[in-house]
């Protein structure tokens, strides 16, 4: 019987369409791609498939931005440094699969260490040639910086604008950073030309589909995740803390190790998306840093509904399809409409649009488990 | 430690405040300030605005640092260097003047939160939920009248609801002691009459201090009184005794 409670508690009327198409899309793809003779439609396009994979990890990076933003009210202006970071995890990992297969053959280091004249691989890309090893950096290296992050920032009670600013800067400076060649990252060019993942050519319809599958179930995975913690008394204190944190705190929650779990939870999940989105773009390189794409993200989440997880993901996917669309047909126009949908959304659609959705028919069970007052940041 | 242990008023006391002094950027808000609280006792605090009664509940809840001075709680308790949450756990509640209570979860969760159990984040993520749980909301919710509202979000509460709501988190907090800012700022005369009543039957079973500006209210409660002026006591005692007294009158009338 638990076993039942707990799936009535994980998934809600909405949690049971988000997961039930995703799950049909991990199968149903890589199936119909496999058995559909190329051309039908049934069939999709390899690039469809690249494309919409793509968008999968932006949605468990929204996902994770949601938990934080969404439930703890904390407005993280910097999680595309998490992702970055889980993506340059398992960038290293596919430059190590390389071999001697680089323009300069040489076995043991990569061709832009190669080109900077290094001797040795630095103590940094150690382990990296096996996969479980860069699996568990590409959720430790984020990890680690958002406890560190939380362990000061939390601790000495940065709140509000005043905190979005440093995580602004936070991706910043990384971006900075790893833009230098002696931080031994590739510098400016990033790190690109993977050949295999696991022993898989990257190029490989059948590796693409794969990848496509896996970052579906890590999107139901992460929201599973997050669904077991918004529901828990954990995440009800989490909420509290949203709504009144000096009220949590006079009731003796320690508000501050809250706030580190959640934000260093929601790290390693952006971590993940990074780490499966590098694979299938075939590039990592400072430029994921860009306070923009992190920028971006949040908008992401305000489209879809901010504290619902799953109108994160919505809001993700459909601000990137209208991306993809508006860049090919309309590109100097983008920017605009980015910020006008911004503008209406904030101002129309306090929830987004799953709340609209939701408060379209009001017969369904309150889907939410409580959404954000609007005057919170 | 300052205070000799054998101190005989300060370890039978609740709550021992011996010349406490607070300064924000050379304001004086606390000036050797001392107060003694008996285990049991209710006690009502009075004084004009900017009389040191917020800073006050502030020194003794955690949330600002006294500049000198002891704090003790329970005989025994130093609370000059605990945080907010360690004082929270030792057992003292506190109830802000504003009602603050948390808009986007039900009455019941409201109250789930609040009842005493184990605060940190692994007991919460993964612990499971004590038996008697319902059992205690329902007493509070009983209590607090909020019976009816349970499922409403607190939100839609109305603004005396919301003060009972927040009373009753302090409630299924059971601390020892209960710091009630202004209670009944901004309340009907017949809700005002009505917490008077909520707060004499927790005062029962639990010590509290209330700080308040409804003279007709501290009346209602029939407690000691304590007269701040300028963070400092200026009189103690019953409230006519108080309020016969020269300096006392002074400071209110002169104003």
């Amino acid at each position: 019987m638990i076993g039942t409670e707990m799936t009535q508690r994980l998934l809600d009327r909405n949690g049971l369409v988000f997961v039930g198409l995703l799950l049909a899309a991990a199968i149903l793809v890589p199936l119909l791609a496999l058995v559909a003779p190329a051309g039908s439609l049934l069939h999709m396009p390899p690039y469809v498939v690249a494309l919409i994979g793509k968008y999968l990890c932006f949605a468990l990076l929204a996902l994770s931005l949601d938990l934080v933003w969404g439930y703890c009210g904390i407005l993280s202006l910097g999680h595309g440094a998490f992702f970055a970071l889980g993506g340059y995890a398992m960038g290293m990992y596919l430059m190590r699969q390389i071999g001697s297969r680089g323009v300069y053959a040489n076995p043991d280091l990569p061709d832009f260490m190669v080109f900077l004249n290094w001797k040795s691989l630095p103590l940094t890309w150690w382990g990296f040639s096996s996969f479980p090893y860069a699996a568990v950096m590409a959720l430790l290296a984020p990890g680690l910086l958002a406890f560190a992050f939380g362990w000061f920032a939390f601790r000495s009670r940065v709140t509000g604008v005043y905190l979005s600013i440093i995580t602004q800067a936070m991706t910043y400076a990384l971006q900075l950073a790893f833009f230098r060649n002696d931080m031994g990252f590739g510098g400016n060019n990033g790190l690109t030309d993977f050949k295999d993942i696991l022993g898989f050519n990257v190029q490989a319809e059948s590796t693409r589909l794969a990848l496509f599958s896996l970052s579906a179930l890590a999107l139901i995975a992460g929201y599973l995740i997050a669904r077991g913690i918004v529901t828990s008394k954990f995440g009800k204190v989490v909420i509290a803390i949203r709504d009144a944190e000096s009220r949590t705190r006079f009731l003796g929650y320690r508000v501050e190790t809250y706030k580190i779990v959640v934000f260093t939870v929601s790290a390693m999940m952006a971590g993940v998306a990074g780490a499966l989105y590098v694979p299938q773009v075939g590039i990592i390189n400072p430029g994921e840093f860009a306070p923009i794409n992190s920028i971006e993200a949040v908008i992401w989440v305000s489209v879809g509904g901010r504290g619902t997880l799953a109108g994160a993901a919505l809001g993700a996917l459909l601000v990137n399809f209208a991306k993809t669309w508006f860049t090919d047909a309309l590109p100097e126009l983008w920017l605009f409409a980015l910020g006008l949908l911004f503008i209406v959304v904030t101002v129309f659609m306090p929830k987004g649009i799953l709340g609209l959705l939701d408060s379209m028919k009001p017969l369904r069970s309150p889907p939410v488990i409580a959404s954000p007052t609007e005057a919170k940041q | 430690m300052s205070v000799a242990a054998d101190n005989p008023v300060l370890t039978s006391s609740l709550l021992y405040l011996d010349g406490v002094s607070v300064s924000f950027d050379g304001y004086k808000a606390l000036r050797e300030l001392s107060l003694v609280l008996a285990p049991g006792e209710m006690r009502a605090i009075i004084g004009p605005n900017g009389a040191g009664k917020t800073t006050m509940m502030d020194i003794i809840t955690g949330k600002t640092r006294a500049d000198s001075g002891d704090i003790y709680f329970a005989g025994s308790h130093d609370l000059s260097h605990l945080d907010e949450a360690a004082i929270a756990e030792l057992g003292v509640g506190r109830k802000f003047q504003k009602p603050t209570v948390f808009e986007s979860h039900t009455v019941d969760d409201n109250i789930l939160l609040a009842l005493k159990a184990p605060r940190s984040a692994i007991a919460t993520l993964f612990g499971r939920q004590p038996a008697n749980e319902r059992e205690r909301i329902d007493r509070i919710l009983e209590t607090t009248r909020l019976k009816d509202h349970r499922a409403r979000l607190a939100a839609d509460l109305s603004h005396g609801q919301k003060q009972w709501l927040e009373i009753g988190m302090l409630l299924a907090q059971d601390p020892k002691l209960l710091l009630v800012d202004e209670p009944v700022a901004g309340m009907t005369d017949a809700e005002t009459a009505q917490t008077a009543e909520l707060l004499r039957e927790i005062a029962r079973d639990h010590s509290v201090v209330v700080v308040e500006h409804d003279m007709a209210f501290v009346r209602d409660l029939g407690v000691k009184v304590t007269v701040l002026h300028e963070g400092s006591v200026l009189a103690e005692g019953a409230l006519d005794e108080v309020s016969a007294d020269p300096r006392v009158i002074e400071v209110y009338l002169g104003r």
